[in-house]
């Protein structure tokens, strides 16, 4: 029973840091249109950003979101604005501009990849942050994990309100759902494009601030996340917000079960898996 | 008249047998260097022709060229030493065929960038499967591989790329790739008008995938040490992508020209400047897909257009009477 409620609690630790992975690429693509690619390479540096200013000031890593959110939301929207933007008014179908935003997105990665190499180099870094045990009767878990789970869940929370009950929010959403009558109602579609893609970034980086407080991060790490939150995003449903903050905690919870049997295959079964959600149901537990 | 049309139409294949009879040549008077820099080019011809030949006419992104790759590869380290090479290769071949056939006949109904994030997590579960299955079940972790000399894996992977353009042209020439194409402008419509759709992509799919894993199990002669993680490398999904489509798909020759300028500067690139080269491949890709969506060849179709228009232009201004002699 304590064994089965371990591993609940392990993949609920995980499951936190692939729903805000996985939030920011939904919005992208739901909005956006844009299977971002790349999205692993804005977590890695957001985690990055973390890393330098913890180590070289010493302020506590959960502050360094004031500069990983602003820092992120500008490199997200001047890349819509200026290489997404342009591809969209050069395309001749929305469908072409699906295929080759994914393309143009690779471009990207390596763009940001090498940038992050020339600047932070290619070994591994972390530092170490409450890296104590907390004990609940019974169980036992890692401190900073559990505050991963904590922030992870405000920051869903946050961004969830922002969408439901803002101005702007309700502008993105709008655009989602029929971005012609968004249009024709007064929603700067382009401007919501780039916000969306903007806050995208903002959320990666946010992902990454968090990967960074538990686990080892190097400049080379974007491609796993990228695939992971792509998995929860295809669990979820292709633009569902809701939806991949649920995938996120259960793949995290799948995680936590396949790596109680056999910690070596955990990344196959999320492929695996998602191979054959991809096959079943390519539109997601709860898509549409 | 008629002469001119003669020699224009011999042109090509001569250029094309005297630059193949030079490259025969080559290995016999050049520095070795030469053939190692010549086998990278032509391993990347491969790939990217491969990768046009399905994804460039039918419109399917794939990005598994890295698993069929790494099929090869492993195919040489687990044969390599039982059979002879000719046979350690065709068999490369075939089990990229076959594991090509498996998965273009389970993803039918995928579309889009469904097909192309389904291939990419084939190549990264063949990747961690094994990765898992040596390190837990056989115990060992990486092999060894049969060394084979340059000039030998030169022959072959020169036979390969002949193989290939010979089959993609005779392939584009005959009513097979003009269904192949109907099937990238509009599937529907071409499965109305009776192309078998399912028959010839996953075919197709499973014929270019053939020559990616001959290319890899030949290649494997020449790395000392081979694991998952560098057999199932993803940059031989991206790289021959982006060679593909620098070079443009309009034409045959389109991913030859690709593949060579990018192995090129990879070669001087990556010893020196790793990062660079990366930098720049990104950029180029960026700019490609932004201002190149055809390549190269469109970029020069669209510029040899435009020069005849403006000749046209002034033949008139002139009242044709150079029209005969001005080309």
């Amino acid at each position: 029973m304590i064994a089965i409620i371990n591993t609940l609690i392990n993949g609920l630790l995980l499951g936190g840091i692939y729903a805000v992975t996985a939030v920011g690429l939904s919005l992208q693509y739901g909005v956006a249109r844009i299977l971002n690619i790349g999205h692993g390479e804005y977590i890695m540096v957001g985690a990055f950003i973390t890393w330098m200013l913890h180590t070289t000031t010493g302020i506590n890593p959960l502050l360094c979101l004031v500069v990983v959110g602003p820092v992120l939301f500008v490199i997200g929207y001047l890349v819509q604005r200026f290489l997404f933007k342009t591809l969209k008014d050069r395309s001749p179908s929305p469908a072409a501009f699906e295929g080759s935003s994914m393309l143009l997105a690779f471009g990207t990665l390596f763009i940001i990849q090498s940038l992050a190499i020339f600047i932070w180099g290619r070994n591994v870094e972390g530092y170490s942050y409450m890296a104590y045990s907390v004990y609940l009767g019974p169980l036992r878990f890692s401190a900073n994990r559990l505050v991963i789970l904590i922030f992870a869940i405000l920051i869903c929370i946050l961004f969830y309100l922002f969408l439901a009950h803002t101005r702007i929010g309700k502008a993105i959403r709008a655009s989602s759902q029929d971005p012609e009558a968004a249009s024709l109602m007064g929603v700067k579609i382009n401007r919501m494009l780039a916000i969306c893609f903007a806050l995208g970034a903002m959320m990666a980086g946010f992902a990454g601030m968090l990967i960074s407080l538990a686990y080892p991060i190097n400049t080379t790490m974007g491609m796993q996340y990228t695939i992971i939150a792509i998995i929860v995003v295809v669990l979820g449903g292709l633009g569902s917000i809701l939806g991949s903050l649920i995938g996120g905690f259960l793949l995290g919870i799948f995680g936590a079960i396949v790596s109680n049997f056999e910690p070596g295959l955990t990344l196959a079964a999320y492929y695996l898996l998602f191979m054959v959600l991809l096959l079943v149901k390519p539109s997601g537990i709860f898509g549409r | 008249m008629k002469a001119e049309n003669v020699s224009k139409r011999y042109l090509t294949p001569v250029i094309l047998i005297l630059l193949l009879a030079l490259l025969i040549a080559l290995p016999w008077f050049t520095r070795p260097y030469m053939v190692v820099l010549l086998k990278t080019i032509l391993m990347f011809t491969i790939l990217s022709l491969s990768w046009a030949l399905f994804s460039g006419t039918t419109g399917y992104t794939s990005l598994a060229t890295a698993a069929f790759y790494g099929v090869g590869l492993y195919t040489a380290a687990k044969l390599g030493n039982v059979l002879p090479v000719p046979l350690m290769v065709l068999c490369g071949g075939l089990f990229s065929f076959i594991l090509a056939a498996a998965i273009g006949a389970i993803t039918l109904r995928l579309k889009g960038i469904y097909f192309a994030i389904f291939t990419l997590s084939t190549v990264e579960l063949i990747k961690n499967v094994m990765h898992w299955y040596e390190i837990n079940v056989a115990g060992v972790r990486g092999h060894r591989i049969l060394h084979v000399s340059d000039a030998t894996v030169f022959y072959y992977l020169l036979g390969i790329t002949v193989l290939l353009l010979l089959v993609t042209y005779l392939i584009k020439r005959s009513k097979y790739g003009l269904a192949l194409s109907s099937i990238g402008s509009c599937e529907e419509a071409a499965a109305h008008i009776g192309v078998n759709v399912i028959t010839l992509k996953v075919f197709t799919f499973a014929l270019s995938s053939f020559f990616v894993g001959l290319a890899g199990a030949i290649m494997a002669t020449s790395i000392n040490y081979i694991d998952a993680y560098i057999a199932f490398d993803l940059n031989y999904s991206f790289f021959p992508t982006l060679m593909a489509i620098f070079g443009g798909m309009g034409n045959l020759f389109g991913p030859v020209i690709g593949a060579v300028v990018f192995s090129y500067l990879r070669e001087i690139l990556i010893t020196r400047f790793p990062y660079a080269y990366m930098f720049i491949f990104g950029l180029v890709m960026v700019l490609t897909i932004l201002y190149l969506p055809n390549g190269l060849v469109g970029l020069y179709q669209t510029i040899r257009l435009k020069l005849k228009q403006a000749n046209n232009k002034k033949e008139k201004t002139l009242g044709g009477k150079h029209a005969s002699t001005s080309s």
